[in-house]
């Protein structure tokens, strides 16, 4: 111990020292925590330059701007079927449009959680936590299930 | 959440770009849609006011972004249902997905207690979605108008316990280490808490999961309650935990309604930028409001937005 120190702060460090906090965040949160910041801060920074490219007009959009108040009140099946727009991933095709090229922000904001789910699945399962694994792993599964494309309805 | 200043630069571009946009359009005589009532700068322009507001509000009245998002702009603005609900639950998603870093290396937020939670209510959320996307609009306004009205039930009615007692954790949290301890920064008080009824939370989050998802809400509003007051989690951690949620739950919903093309980047983006804005600018009036006085605020708000749905429904 450094005797030099004043009382008070000695007091504190040997509190500090003899009672450890528990440890209140474990591993695969601070994991998960982590990427879902780099993934929030990617996908936000890709939605405000697409967006930027969009209404700037430097990439021409599919429907034109001074049309979209012609569309946007139009129940969705009824703008897909006006604009030609496809369901599920379809969009992919049309990134060169400036209106869709939003959509990779979009898509990557909404991807976020599914990588942090799968970047921590294998910390559990080392861990032999059969049950916390497999709530993992499903959830992962329902999310991809989500963003697959396969779950279209119309009205 | 604290934007690096670049963020802060780039969000004034992108509003400066679609100004500048409007004088470009507005110069070359803009077609009829334009001329009938605001050009679409003008909508963007307000939805992007609106969103700011909505944002401060949210935050001092103690609520989501997406619970006010969708009846206030559903309502008021010219936009299609299917579109608000799909930009609802993105301002919803992109609210949880800048706050969940921070709750979660906090540890106020536990994956723990949400990933059990939040199987089941993403599942529900999807299936809420196809229903909500599949329900004539009439029907999805009525029952939006009364959820909200419901909601405003709810905030009227329901306590809060800052350290629920748990004497027990049941045995189905116990299996799945549904624990965990806190430290409240405020008093410097751990406390180890459990939670418990984990069977009657899990069937409440599924009926949540569902109406997040039909309506595009998020669902704070409920999370917390059942968190709290069900399952008996401290106060804080309900809280971070529930916002943390929205970021499994809503991305589940939001991936249907991106699916289903019930997406426009002019009513989303704006929103978002908006929402997040105002909730920077309402964290820092949050000291100098009068908390009860805001809440009531919201409250006549969504009094006026679900009265207004309910009134779409019905075709008056």
């Amino acid at each position: 111990m450094d005797m030099t120190l004043p009382s008070v702060a000695s007091a504190k460090t040997t509190e500090t020292v003899s009672q450890p906090q528990p440890l209140a965040v474990s591993q695969e949160q601070l994991i998960y925590a982590n990427l879902l910041d780099i993934g929030m801060k990617a996908g936000m920074a890709l939605l405000i330059v697409s967006f930027g490219l969009y209404v700037s007009g430097i990439l021409s959009p599919l429907v034109p701007l001074n049309e979209l108040p012609n569309y946007w009140s139009m129940p969705v099946n009824q703008y897909l079927t006006a604009t030609g727009v496809g369901t599920g991933w379809s969009w992919v095709k049309l990134i060169g449009h400036g209106d869709f090229l939003n959509f990779i922000g979009i898509a990557f904001l909404s991807a976020v959680t599914i990588a942090c789910y799968f970047r921590i699945i294998p910390i559990p399962f080392r861990n032999q936590e059969r049950v916390f694994t497999a709530i993992l792993a499903i959830e992962t599964l329902v999310l991809i299930l989500g963003a697959s494309g396969i779950l279209v309805i119309g009205h | 959440m604290h934007p690096h200043p670049l963020l802060r630069i780039a969000f004034l571009a992108v509003f400066t770009l679609i100004l500048l946009n409007a004088d470009l359009a507005l110069a070359a005589d803009l077609p009829t849609a334009a001329e009938e009532g605001l050009p679409w700068w003008g909508w963007a322009a307000l939805l992007f006011v609106v969103t700011f507001f909505l944002g401060i509000v949210a935050v001092l009245g103690g609520v989501g972004g997406g619970v006010l998002f969708v009846p206030i702009v559903g309502g008021f603005f010219p936009f299609h249902l299917d579109f608000v609900r799909g930009a609802g639950l993105l301002v919803a998603l992109a609210g949880a997905l800048a706050a969940g870093p921070g709750l979660l290396s906090s540890g106020m937020a536990s994956l723990r207690l949400a990933a059990p939670l939040a199987l089941l209510a993403s599942a529900s959320a999807i299936a809420g979605a196809m229903i909500g996307l599949a329900l004539p609009t009439n029907v999805v306004q009525l029952a939006l108008g009364t959820t909200i009205l419901g909601i405003v039930v709810l905030m009227f009615l329901a306590k809060k316990s800052e350290f629920p007692e748990v004497a027990k954790a049941d045995s189905l949290s116990a299996a799945l280490k549904m624990n965990g301890v806190f430290t409240d920064a405020y008093s410097g008080k751990s406390v180890d808490w459990r939670v418990h009824r984990t069977p009657q939370g899990l069937a409440m989050f599924v009926v949540i999961g569902l109406m997040a998802g039909m309506f595009g809400l998020g669902a704070g509003w409920a999370n917390v309650p059942v968190l709290n007051l069900l399952m008996g989690a401290p106060l804080k951690v309900s809280v971070a935990t529930s916002k943390f949620m929205l970021s499994i739950v809503d991305t589940a919903a939001a991936w249907v309604y991106l699916n289903q093309g019930a997406v426009l980047a002019i009513i989303a983006v704006p929103s978002i930028i908006g929402i997040m804005l105002g909730s920077l600018v309402g964290v820092r009036l949050l000291k100098r409001t009068n908390a009860s006085v805001v809440r009531k605020v919201v409250i006549g708000m969504l009094l006026l937005a679900g009265g207004r749905a309910l009134l779409k429904g019905l075709g008056i």
